[in-house]
C-alpha cells in the first residue's frame, strides 16, 4: 500500500507550479476573463508543448499515456492558478469522450490534434432541465437520409464558442429505460443549424454557452460508439471528469488557505497579527482540516477511477460531495478572514470564490452526490 | 499511489480474517455494535480476556519490536488489522492507554531494562496503564501542573493530585508527569515517571461521569516514594517525553478510533433500517439519507487522511499537515454520528437501559453521552486548533 505520489509526480507538480506562476499570473487570468475566448493561442501552444493537453491520452494517439493520478497533480496546480481557458472541456470532456466511446478512426482523427493544441472538442450534455441523469437527455436525434437530424437545446456547455466540434448527447430512442437510447454524436461547430451563444457567467474564467440545434443534419459516421449505447461511456467520462474537477477544486482551496495564512501573519489589528487571535486561528485550522480531507478523498477517487476499481463510482461521488462543500466553505472563510480587502475586485480571492461556486454545481452538487452515495451503500 | 495489498499483506489480512472468524466473542459483538471508543466498566473482565487472546495470537502491538513483545511489522499491517477488526465489529482493547501511549513512549525513551520490563505486559493486559497528566489546575495548560516530586536519596517523594484519570481504578501503572524543578521555566522542570499504582500513599477516588459510569478518577499522592529507576527519558525532560506520548495518542490511536467510528456507523445504519418515523422507514427520508451519507463520507475521509500520514511515515518522511487533523476530524464526525443516532430514535432516545422500550438496550444513550468527552479528552478541540494554527500553518502565538 502506498498512498502518496511518486518522484515523477512530485516533479510534475513542481514543474507545473513554476510554469503557472510564470505564465498564468493574476494579470493574465484577469485579461482572459475579459475576453470571450478565455485563452490565447500562445498560452494554448505552451500547454501543448508541456505535453499536458495529451497527458492522459495513449501514446498511439499522440498523448503522453499517463494516468489519472498524474492528471490529479496537474489539475491541482491548474486550480491553484485558477487557470482560465478550455483545458477541462477539451481534455476531460470532449477528448475523454472520444477516447471512451470513439472508433479507432475517430480517435486517430481527433486525439492527436487535441494533444497538439490544433483542435478543440467540448461536450454538449446538459440541457435547460439541469438534470444529471439519463432522463435529462431530451435533444432528439432522428434517423433521416442515412444520417441523423439533431434538434433541441443544450445549456451550460463549456467553451462551445471556441470548439471545433461538439460531442452532442442526444436521444435516438424514447420509452423504457431512459439510459437506453442515449447516443453520442460528433458534430462540427460549423454544421448548419448549430447556434452557439456565449453566456455571462459568475466565474468569468469559465465560459459557458447555450447551444441550439435546429435540425442539424449529421452523417451516420458522426455517431460516437454504438447507437443507443452512449450512456455507459458518458458515465465513465463524467466519473473521471468529476474526479479531475475535485482535484482542481482542492488546488484552489489550498491556494486560498495559503493566501489567508500569509495575510493573517502580516495584517495587524489591536497591536497583533490577526493570526494570533483564536477567532482567526481556529477558523484557519478548520480550513486546513477541510483542505486535507478534500485531498485525501480526491486522491482515493483518482486511484479508484484509474484502476477501474469496483467502488469507483462511489469514490467519485464521495469526493464530489465532500469537495463541493469544502471548497465553497474554505473560499468563503478566506474572504471573511481577509475582511474588506477580500471583498474587492482587486484582490484575487473572488476568482477562487467564484470558481469554487461554479465547480460546486458542475456534475452535481454535494446534495446530489450524497444521495448517490446513499444509493451506492445500499441505504 | 497504489492501494492494493502485496501478496504478503493479503496473506496477513487472510490470517487476521480467519482468526477473527474463529475467535470473535459472538454474543458480545451484538452488544458493542453501538459502542464507540472507550471500554465500559461492566465489560472489563470480558475485554481483559479478549486482549489476552489477541496477544496470544500476535494481533496486538504489531509495530513494536519483537524483543519488546511486538511483531516488528509496519503500519500497513496495523492498518489492515484495524480494518478487519472494523468489519468483524471486534470489541475494543481494554489497555488502550498502555497500548496506544505508554508502550510506544517507553520504547522511544526507555532504558533497555525498562523496554524489556514493561511493553510485553502492556500488550498481554497483565498490567493496565493510566495517564497522570491533568490536574485540577492544569488541563489544557498542562505545563502548569503542580504535583511535586522531591528527590530523597535514590528515590523521589511524590505529593499532589491528578484528575480525570481514566482506568486509574483498575490500573497497575501510571504515566505520571510531576514537577521536579519548581524554579525552572514551567516546561523545563517536569519529569516523566512510571508509577506503580499499588505503592503506599496512592489513593484513587472514582468520579461519576455524565454517563452515570465511574470510568475516570481523582488520584491523590501522599508521600509516595518512587525509585529513580522509574524515571523515563531523564530528569526534567518530562515535557518532551510527555509530548511524544500525546503525538502517539493522536496518531496511533487514530487507527483504532477510525475503526470504532466505522463500527458505530454500521450500527447506526442497521438501526436506521429498522426504525420508522412518521410511518415510513428512516432510510427513505431524504434528509436522513443525506446525513447518513455525509457521515459515511467523513468516515472515509478520515481513513484516507490517515493512510496519507502513514505513507509518509513509511517513507521515512516527517508527518505532514494531514497527520495533525485526525483527532479533530474524528471528534466532529463521532459527535455528529451520536447526535444523529438519537434523532433516529426520536422520543425513544430518552429511554435508558432498564426498560424493554429502550432501543438496543440503551447502548446509544451511553455512547451519545460519552461522546461529549471526545472534544475534551486527549487535548480539547480548541487546543488542537491552536496546535494546527501555530505548528502547521505557522500563525503567531496569542
Amino acid at each position: 500500500m502506498d498512498f502518496g505520489f511518486s518522484e515523477e509526480q512530485e516533479l510534475l507538480r513542481s514543474t507545473a507550479r513554476k510554469f503557472f506562476e510564470k505564465e498564468c499570473t493574476s494579470e493574465f487570468v484577469r485579461k482572459m476573463m475579459a475576453t470571450p475566448e478565455g485563452t490565447t493561442p500562445e498560452f494554448w501552444a505552451k500547454l501543448a508543448e508541456q505535453g499536458w493537453l495529451g497527458l492522459i491520452f495513449p501514446e498511439v494517439y499522440g498523448g503522453a499515456g499517463l494516468g489519472f493520478v498524474d492528471l490529479v497533480v496537474l489539475m491541482e496546480e491548474m486550480g491553484r492558478a485558477v487557470m482560465p481557458g478550455p483545458y477541462f472541456s477539451t481534455v476531460l470532456l470532449g477528448g475523454l469522450t472520444i477516447l471512451e466511446a470513439g472508433s479507432d478512426a475517430q480517435k486517430k482523427r481527433w486525439l492527436p490534434k487535441l494533444s497538439a493544441g490544433e483542435a478543440r472538442v467540448t461536450l454538449a450534455w446538459t440541457e435547460p432541465n439541469a438534470r444529471w441523469d439519463a432522463q435529462g437527455v431530451t435533444v432528439a436525434a432522428t434517423e433521416a437520409g442515412g444520417g441523423f437530424t439533431l434538434s433541441g437545446t443544450k445549456l451550460f456547455v463549456p467553451d462551445a464558442h471556441i470548439a471545433d466540434a461538439l460531442v452532442v448527447v442526444a436521444r435516438t430512442a424514447a420509452g423504457g429505460n431512459p439510459q437506453e437510447g442515449v447516443s453520442l454524436f460528433l458534430v462540427p461547430k460549423t454544421a448548419p443549424g448549430l447556434e452557439v451563444t456565449l453566456l455571462p457567467t459568475m466565474d468569468q474564467t469559465r465560459k459557458l454557452c447555450e447551444v441550439k440545434l435546429g435540425r442539424v443534419a449529421v452523417p451516420a459516421d458522426a455517431l460516437l460508439g454504438e447507437k443507443g449505447k452512449g450512456w455507459q461511456p458518458l458515465t465513465r467520462v463524467v466519473e473521471r471528469a468529476t474526479v479531475a474537477l475535485c482535484a482542481e477544486m482542492c488546488g484552489g482551496a489550498q491556494r486560498v488557505l495559503d493566501m489567508t495564512t500569509e495575510y493573517a501573519k502580516i495584517r495587524v489589528a489591536f497591536g497583533k497579527p490577526i493570526g494570533a487571535y483564536q477567532g482567526v486561528k481556529h477558523k484557519a485550522a478548520d480550513m486546513l482540516v477541510e483542505v486535507e480531507n478534500a485531498k485525501s478523498i480526491t486522491y482515493y477517487a483518482a486511484w479508484a477511477v484509474d484502476e477501474s476499481a469496483p467502488e469507483a463510482a462511489r469514490a467519485a461521488s464521495m469526493a464530489k460531495a465532500y469537495v463541493s462543500d469544502a471548497s465553497r466553505r474554505v473560499s468563503a472563510a478566506g474572504i471573511q478572514l481577509h475582511g474588506g480587502i477580500g471583498f474587492t475586485w482587486e484582490h484575487d480571492l473572488h476568482l477562487y470564490f467564484k470558481r469554487a461556486k461554479g465547480s460546486e454545481f458542475t456534475f452535481g452538487d454535494a446534495t446530489y452526490h450524497r444521495e448517490r452515495v446513499a444509493q451506492l451503500i445500499n441505504l | 499511489m497504489d492501494l492494493t495489498l502485496t501478496p504478503e499483506q493479503q496473506s496477513f489480512r487472510d490470517e487476521v480474517r480467519a482468526w477473527l472468524e474463529a475467535n470473535m466473542p459472538r454474543d458480545f459483538a451484538a452488544r458493542v455494535m453501538a459502542s464507540s471508543d472507550i471500554p465500559r466498566p461492566e465489560a472489563y473482565d470480558l475485554l481483559r480476556e479478549w486482549q489476552k487472546q489477541l496477544y496470544r495470537a500476535g494481533f496486538i502491538g504489531l509495530t513494536w519490536p519483537k524483543e519488546y513483545g511486538g511483531r516488528g511489522l509496519t503500519f500497513v499491517e496495523e492498518m489492515i488489522l484495524h480494518a478487519e477488526m472494523a468489519l468483524a465489529k471486534a470489541p475494543p482493547v481494554l489497555n488502550i492507554l498502555g497500548v496506544g501511549m505508554a508502550g510506544p513512549t517507553i520504547i522511544a525513551y526507555g532504558t533497555e531494562e525498562q523496554k524489556r520490563r514493561y511493553p510485553p505486559k502492556i500488550l498481554s493486559c497483565e498490567e493496565i496503564w493510566c495517564q497522570g497528566y491533568s490536574e485540577p489546575n492544569a488541563g489544557s495548560d498542562l505545563a502548569a501542573l503542580q504535583t511535586r516530586a522531591v528527590r530523597d536519596g535514590e528515590s523521589y517523594v511524590i505529593n499532589g493530585q491528578k484528575v480525570w484519570t481514566s482506568l486509574a481504578h483498575v490500573a497497575d501503572w501510571m504515566m505520571l508527569l510531576a514537577r521536579t524543578d519548581p524554579d525552572a521555566p514551567k516546561h523545563k522542570g517536569i519529569t516523566y515517571f512510571l508509577l506503580d499504582m499499588h505503592l503506599p500513599g496512592v489513593t484513587v477516588k472514582p468520579l461519576r461521569q455524565i454517563t452515570g459510569d465511574e470510568e475516570f478518577n481523582e488520584v491523590f499522592f501522599d508521600n509516595v516514594r518512587v525509585h529513580e529507576s522509574h524515571v523515563l527519558g531523564g530528569v526534567n525532560n518530562g515535557w518532551a517525553v510527555g509530548m511524544t506520548t500525546l503525538m502517539y495518542e493522536r496518531l496511533a490511536l487514530g487507527f483504532g478510533l477510525q475503526v470504532r467510528l466505522r463500527i458505530a456507523l454500521d450500527g447506526l445504519i442497521e438501526m436506521a433500517r429498522r426504525v420508522e418515523k412518521g410511518g415510513a422507514r428512516i432510510t427513505k427520508d431524504p434528509v436522513m439519507r443525506q446525513r447518513i451519507a455525509q457521515l459515511w463520507i467523513d468516515t472515509e475521509c478520515l481513513k484516507y487522511t490517515g493512510a496519507r500520514a502513514i505513507t509518509r511515515l513509511l517513507k521515512g518522511e516527517m508527518p505532514g499537515p494531514e497527520a495533525s487533523t485526525g483527532k479533530m476530524g474524528w471528534v466532529d464526525t463521532h459527535q455528529r454520528l451520536q447526535e444523529l443516532a438519537t434523532e433516529i430514535q426520536g422520543p425513544y432516545s430518552q429511554l435508558m437501559k432498564g426498560t424493554q422500550w429502550a432501543v438496543e438496550g440503551g447502548l446509544w444513550q451511553y455512547t451519545f453521552l460519552r461522546s461529549r468527552a471526545n472534544s475534551i479528552e486527549g487535548g480539547t478541540t480548541e487546543i488542537q486548533k491552536n496546535i494546527i494554527g501555530e505548528r502547521v500553518l505557522g500563525l503567531p502565538k496569542g
